[in-house]
């Protein structure tokens, strides 16, 4: 999933926006706010953060290790929580089994069994670690340019959050429509036209 | 700008028909690719191209894979109106060589493979493998760029209309 994997996959994306003051420090102290938490402490589902390309598993931004020649290179990481669902419906039988034996009752009510099975689901949650996941990215801040290691959809959509929210702009992805309005120079009249253009075939 | 959502789907045609494009002018034309990169030695379909066919509200979609593989079926499937929606390349400059795939719709770049590389063995050389490497991407990232911006000035000329279509539908059917 990342810049030195064997077989690389790119999504890019051109940055909307420009930071005030000095680059790499302000982008030192947005990478170490909204790093990965170091530490599970609650039975969410997943968490997402920035983590350091070298060190992915202990973040270490310090002496601006991000910098590598004209690219700021770091990481993002999805920790996210998957409990088996044949787990979940073990222990839901066995809470439902040890409810209806302490009340004495036949049957439970729909609400009683939701809450049970939330109970369980957050239960088990604290109980099984997070897998993560690390996805490179690299920032060349001149060329307003971010080339984003993974075509996933759902890690390019993490990323999209989480860079607006650090960095205060958005990353505009780079397909054909967009390539072509924003990198390929075109003028105001071609862009126009690109504006109207169909597919060739229908011009048929 | 249109709203992101709404212009990938609404344009994605053009990244099939850059790919479509992009295979005839490797086929005709490598002179021209020259002039697009100083330091091209060669552009080739590589292991994989993937063709669909929309026309008559159904899709049919033609994979053409191995090594070599024989495009007499993809050029059989452009004769009755499919567009390249995938696409395999191999990319020569120098002496180093790319491999990459490319999609259409989203002109997403995967499985690429870049020219060796020395071994990283010391910190040191930890911080020059990242800089080769960011390198070596955007010599390909750059190429795309480069290919895809002299494609859209050509798309929306009048050139595509009058001459670019009917010369693709020629060298198909030949």
């Amino acid at each position: 999933m990342g810049l030195l994997s064997s077989r690389i996959s790119i999504t890019r994306y051109k940055v909307a926006g420009r930071l005030d003051g000095s680059v790499h420090e302000t982008v030192y102290k947005a990478l170490k706010q909204h790093a990965i938490p170091e530490i599970e402490d609650d039975g969410s589902e997943s968490m997402v953060g920035w983590t350091s390309f070298e060190y992915p598993y202990a973040p270490d931004f310090e002496g601006y290790s991000f910098v590598f020649g004209a690219h700021m290179v770091f990481a993002l990481r999805i920790d996210k929580k998957s409990i088996p669902p044949k787990l979940v419906q073990k222990h839901y039988s066995l809470e439902v089994a040890k409810h209806l034996a302490n009340t004495g009752r036949q049957f439970l009510s729909g609400n009683e069994k939701k809450a049970i099975k939330e109970h369980v689901v957050n239960t088990l949650g604290r109980r099984i670690p997070a897998v993560p996941n690390v996805y490179d990215l690299a920032w060349h801040y001149k060329d307003s340019s971010v080339w984003f290691f993974s075509n996933l959809k759902s890690a390019n959509e993490a990323l999209e959050t989480l860079f607006i929210k650090s960095f205060g702009f958005p990353l505009i992805r780079l397909f054909p429509y967009t390539t072509g309005n924003l990198m390929a120079g075109l003028s105001d009249s071609e862009r126009d036209l690109l504006s109207k253009l169909v597919p060739s075939q229908s011009e048929e | 700008m249109q709203d992101i959502a709404v212009a990938y789907n609404r344009y994605k045609f053009l990244g099939n028909e850059f790919l479509t494009w992009l295979w005839f002018i490797i086929e005709t034309d490598q002179n021209r690719l020259r002039q697009y990169d100083p330091d091209l030695l060669s552009l080739n379909i590589g292991n994989r191209m993937v063709l669909e066919n929309t026309r008559n509200n159904a899709k049919e979609t033609v994979t053409i894979k191995g090594q070599d593989p024989d495009l007499e079926e993809g050029l059989l499937a452009l004769k009755k109106g499919s567009v390249v929606t995938e696409i395999h390349l191999s990319y020569k400059a120098g002496d180093q060589h790319w491999q990459f795939n490319l999609k259409g719709e989203s002109l997403n770049i995967s499985n690429l493979k870049l020219p060796e590389t020395g071994p990283v063995e010391t910190p040191e050389d930890f911080e020059g493998a990242v800089i080769e490497k960011t390198y070596l991407i955007e010599k390909v990232i750059g190429l795309v760029n480069n290919l895809f911006s002299h494609f859209i000035k050509l798309r929306v000329s009048s050139e595509w209309r009058n001459q670019t279509v009917s010369r693709i539908r020629k060298w198909a059917s030949s």
